[in-house]
């Protein structure tokens, strides 16, 4: 049954708590419906994404009306929405008021507005097919991964499963809504009874911090670079009893911070639950169980409830021996359908079948943890987002910029021929919606070729 | 560099701003000055003049002058 189905059985709960007040589960589950009543079934919707009420209602609403939602990010790149409107034809948009859109307004609810687009005559998409992602949001690539019911349903499961999420939780906002990540969060804890505080405030604002305490949060999720903030904050030494527990995902995290966050949290009787996952595994694959987080520190863990992680080498067979380095291969009902790349596609079947390449290099210990060690594509994870290096070139040659780029997590290093430097700095933080300092720009005579014209990369390195 | 210049420094480096924009620049008035530029900023800060603010110092800190007088509290004077 669709994961928001049932939600029903929790009536007078509380479900959303906000700067502004909360709303319970039979609230909550009247205005998705009021929003729903205005969709048509198996209809596709962008669903514009910020952390306020408004966003969350209107996504219940869709997944309860048997509507796809598109989910996007109220900051997305204009350019990018528009090619995304343009290829996939929605034909309702629910978005924050001030958001700037095609369509006539058909009502608001709480900040919120619902629009009609006027797209008809669509391709009927696949009858599972129950939520579309994109797959990093930063390169401006309008691929999306296409989610089923069952996927998120087993996913969401396996996660309250190893986290233990109960009706008693309350985790707190910190990542977007339309990364999976964050999705993810808010799916778990709704499918469990339990409340999400939703807010737009970031770790580095007073008016976070004070929610927090007034709600008494118990949880949070962070990317790396969220961690290293937290480091900057001194947070291991705030006072903060209503925590539970904090997760980790979106990237690697540097075994020194892994430990000093894992045996930070075991001091204060606290949980440190670091994750691995892909918008293509429909969010979790592995997690590293709390009682293994000072021992395991930088490993990625072991495979999720109801889930199989295993090697492979460069011939496709399965490697058996710890400590040797193979493609991580994934296997579980969580893994997702394959990715659209135009409104016709949505109607395709499952090309997957319950098998994921990861596209990461690994090993296995002798207690069968895995170790992510490298990747076999060039691309890097910003902040969270998957970004594909080719794609920044592309982007910066459709613009005029000769530049290859190279560098490593949380940091992308550009060489270019251009003079501009700071001209391109800011516009690759424009376009990707990642803040200028993740960019250094280096100028350089030539770009470093090989005779038969290949990019020579390690020469940059 | 005067201590005062150090301080500008950081703002201009990690935000893309100009000096005489400084004056009145506030948390999210540019694109640049969000969550991920004021850790920037912090750590710019706390490596320029060998200091370490508070948690409180860290989260209060909102604009350009705000920022002055908590740098006053770690015995820098601008």
């Amino acid at each position: 049954m669709p994961i928001f189905d049932q939600l029903e059985r929790y009536d007078g709960a509380v479900a959303l708590i906000t700067e502004n007040g909360e709303i319970t589960y039979k609230e909550l589950i009247e205005k998705a419906d009021m929003v729903g009543g205005f969709l048509a079934e198996r209809s596709l919707a962008f669903c514009v994404c910020s952390n306020r009420m408004g966003a969350v209602i209107g996504y219940v609403g869709m997944l309860r009306k048997r509507v796809v939602p598109v989910m996007v990010n109220f900051a997305i790149d204009k350019d990018l929405f528009a090619q995304l409107f343009n290829i996939y034809r929605p034909q309702f948009i629910w978005q924050p008021a001030d958001f700037e859109s095609e369509g006539g307004t058909l009502f608001h609810m709480d900040g919120y507005e619902l629009k009609k687009t006027g797209f008809s005559d669509l391709p009927k998409m696949a009858d599972d097919l129950a939520l579309l992602l994109t797959t990093s949001g930063s390169t401006g690539s309008p691929k999306l991964v296409r989610q089923t019911y069952e996927n998120i349903n087993a996913n969401t499961v396996s996660i309250m499963e190893y986290l233990g999420i109960e009706q008693s939780e309350r985790a707190i906002t910190t990542l977007p809504m339309n990364y999976t990540y964050g999705l993810s969060i808010i799916q778990s804890h709704l499918y469990a009874g339990a409340s999400i505080v939703l807010t737009e405030k970031s770790f580095m604002q007073r008016e976070f911090w004070n929610l927090f305490r007034k709600s008494e949060a118990t949880s949070f999720g962070g990317v790396p670079y969220t961690y290293e903030m937290l480091k900057r904050l001194h947070f291991l030494q705030m006072d903060l009893p209503s925590l539970h527990y904090i997760t980790q995902a979106g990237g690697k995290l540097e075994r020194d911070l892994h430990l000093e966050f894992a045996e930070g949290m075991r001091k204060m009787g606290k949980r440190f639950i670091v994750m691995y996952g892909a918008t293509e595994a429909t969010a979790r694959m592995a997690y590293v169980p709390a009682e293994f987080a000072v021992e395991k520190a930088g490993s990625i863990g072991i495979a999720i409830p109801g889930g199989r992680l295993e090697l492979q080498d460069e011939s496709g067979t399965q490697i058996t021996q710890s400590g040797i380095v193979g493609e991580l291969i994934y296997y579980g009902p969580n893994v997702t359908l394959g990715y659209a790349e135009s409104r016709e596609d949505l109607a395709n079947g499952d090309e997957r079948h319950g098998r994921l390449e990861t596209g990461d290099m690994a090993m296995r210990d002798a207690d069968g943890f895995f170790y992510v060690v490298g990747r076999k594509n060039r691309f890097l994870k910003i902040y969270g987002n998957r970004v594909n290096l080719m794609e920044v070139e592309q982007i910066l040659k459709k613009n005029g910029f000769e530049a290859v780029c190279v560098g490593k997590d949380d940091h992308m290093r550009i060489y270019t021929t251009n003079r501009e430097t700071e001209r391109l700095r800011d516009y690759i933080a424009e376009k990707t919606r990642i803040n200028r300092t993740a960019f250094t720009v280096i100028r350089i005579d030539a770009i470093p070729r090989s005779e038969s014209g290949k990019v020579l990369y390690s020469e940059l390195q | 560099m005067s201590n005062l210049e150090k301080y500008n420094q950081a703002f201009v480096d990690n935000f893309g701003v100009k000096e005489e924009d400084l004056p009145g620049l506030a948390y999210q008035a540019v694109d640049a000055w969000d969550s991920v530029g004021h850790m920037q900023l912090i750590a710019a800060l706390e490596d320029a003049f060998d200091i370490m603010f508070d948690t409180d110092d860290i989260i209060n800190f909102n604009s350009y002058e705000k920022g002055k007088e908590y740098m006053n509290n770690y015995g820098v004077e601008l």
